[in-house]
């Protein structure tokens, strides 16, 4: 990074770490950081459609939709995450597999689970073996996220699916009595009005789902946590900085990151809460009238 | 950027199909100096990849390398995600059952105890050891409690800390980290496990494991791996 780093041993004190926290390995570290940040970017409103879609799917009038808005929710919900993402992550990787090694293979004799091996054809390999590493790792990680999704979407349908039963019913039976109908009422008066009794569950999945991220590190991605281990292990003069056991500094470094997120989401969240609660018939809402009136 | 990457990997893993297989990966750790750790630019360093790259070059291979948890190394290789284990796996018994083996490009190495006390008896005490080594079985057989850790370096701190007397690793491994610390000494006498290491490989890659013994061999007869293992490991190390 710095011309005066060629040589690190001569270095004193601050040079040296201004060579060490700019290295390589530490680069990926701090690239890890996006990581983490993306993968909250990318499962955020993912997950929220997902659990959109969920909870329209258990106050559906068509009993098999239900059916399955609720088994979704019911299932996801009751199963641990870690087993759930140590499952779901194996057993969606070898489906695809398998569906397209049926696709693209159709003459292939050989069994596809021979003892602990599962193996398709060459072809049928998701990512092919030929592909640049960062393909495999991109793989892995939108694995990573639709897994994430899933699960989060599960507590987010059952979030929405209160909320919108919070909507005060004279509401709805005034957009009736207006002649809308039942898709007009859903879209135009309950959808609107459900997002501030949704509000207090969602921000609470959502600080969840911050703290859930160094599940990533179980998932094979290489994450803030994974590098703070790595990095934080000490290092012997084979290395170009040698140092002790450093993991409680890395781990240290970690904690204040997250609560950083956590207390730039409150500030966020409340902000919302706030523009959420305008014009409502909640406590909230008729504060903000009397102060204006 | 992100999303033209992700864009790029469905399109890379839809369109598939006709390219070549010649692109071999090999799974390391990555986290055990000297046979193989991640240096200072972020990149998979040591023994084991100037080995490896020396064997991609000789059989013609296209070689790419990948990190993996040692402790889910094997089920991966045989899902899978990497062709072959190239990360100080020494060959045994019961690792043959599940995975096949290449002729042994490190000869069988002597696993040592390092500790604080010089005095205590190895039969008795808490002595660390890295998960689903040869070490860890053996310790487990020895008598005295054995400390399982995930990675080779929480093994050491375990000592450091006080939380085991030994630990038990390649010795390899540990001399360095001795000779820097003056707190940490080698105790008691060198121990021979396994049959040196290999490279491991699913049981169906014969062709792989074939071209890949050839390579070794003739890394053995031009002396150019005892010259490699003279480099990363020092003038005493045994070799071939």
């Amino acid at each position: 990074m710095f011309e005066f780093c060629e040589d690190p041993s001569t270095l004193e004190t601050f040079r040296w770490f201004s060579c060490y926290l700019t290295n390589g390995v530490h680069f990926r570290f701090y690239q890890s950081f996006l990581t983490v940040l993306f993968l909250l970017a990318v499962t955020a409103p993912v997950a929220l459609s997902f659990g959109f879609l969920g909870a329209m799917a258990s106050r559906s009038h068509i009993p098999p939709l239900r059916w399955l808005g609720k088994i979704y929710t019911a299932m996801v919900r009751g199963v641990p995450d870690i087993a759930f993402f140590l499952f779901f992550v194996i057993a969606l990787d070898q489906g695809l597999e398998w569906l397209k090694h049926q696709a693209v293979c159709p003459d292939w004799t050989d069994p596809i689970r021979q003892g602990a091996n599962f193996l398709v054809c060459d072809a049928a390999k998701i990512p092919q073996n030929a592909s640049p590493q960062w393909v495999h790792e991109a793989y892995n990680f939108a694995i990573a996220v639709f897994t994430f999704s899933i699960v989060f979407g599960a507590f987010a349908a059952n979030v929405l699916f209160g909320a919108m039963r919070a909507v005060p019913r004279a509401q709805l039976e005034t957009a009736e009595a207006y002649g809308m109908s039942r898709r007009q009422t859903f879209w135009r008066i309950l959808v609107p009005q459900m997002w501030i009794y949704a509000l207090p569950g969602l921000s609470n999945l959502w600080m969840i789902l911050i703290k859930a991220t160094p599940l990533l590190f179980l998932l094979g991605v290489e994450d803030i946590v994974y590098w703070a281990r790595e990095l934080g292990g000490s290092r012997t003069s084979a290395f170009q900085y040698p140092h002790g056991d450093w993991r409680l500094w890395y781990f240290l470094g970690l904690l204040v990151f997250y609560l950083a997120m956590t207390r730039v989401s409150e500030i966020a969240l409340g902000r919302l809460t706030t523009r959420l609660s305008r014009g409502q018939a909640t406590m909230a809402g008729e504060d903000q009238r009397k102060v204006a009136a | 950027m992100k999303t033209l990457i992700l864009s790029a990997t469905i399109l890379a893993v839809t369109a598939g199909g006709a390219l070549a297989q010649d692109v071999v990966r090999m799974g390391t750790e990555g986290a055990y100096p000297p046979y193989n750790f991640i240096n200072d630019d972020g990149e998979i360093d040591g023994f084991e990849r100037a080995v490896g790259d020396e064997l991609c070059a000789r059989a013609e291979l296209t070689c790419e390398w990948v990190t993996n948890e040692w402790d889910s190394i094997i089920p991966n290789l045989t899902s899978g995600n990497y062709d072959t284990i190239i990360a100080g796996m020494s060959i045994t018994a019961e690792r043959d059952e599940v995975i096949d083996f290449t002729q042994n490009y490190f000869p069988p190495a002597s696993s040592l105890f390092m500790g604080m006390d010089e005095d205590v008896d190895l039969t008795s005490v808490v002595v660390a050891a890295q998960t689903n080594t040869i070490q860890a079985g053996y310790i487990a057989e020895s008598g005295a409690t054995l400390l399982e850790f995930a990675t080779p370096d929480e093994t050491v701190a375990a000592v450091r800390n006080g939380e085991a007397d030994a630990v038990f690793a390649d010795g390899d491994f540990l001399l360095p980290i001795a000779a820097e610390d003056s707190d940490l000494m080698i105790i008691g006498d060198p121990v021979q496990l396994g049959g040196g290491i290999g490279l491991g490989l699913r049981e169906t890659d014969t062709e792989l494991r074939e071209t890949l013994n050839v390579a070794i061999q003739s890394m053995k007869d031009d002396g150019s791996l005892n010259a490699l293992i003279i480099e990363w490991f020092g003038e005493d190390a045994e070799t071939f």
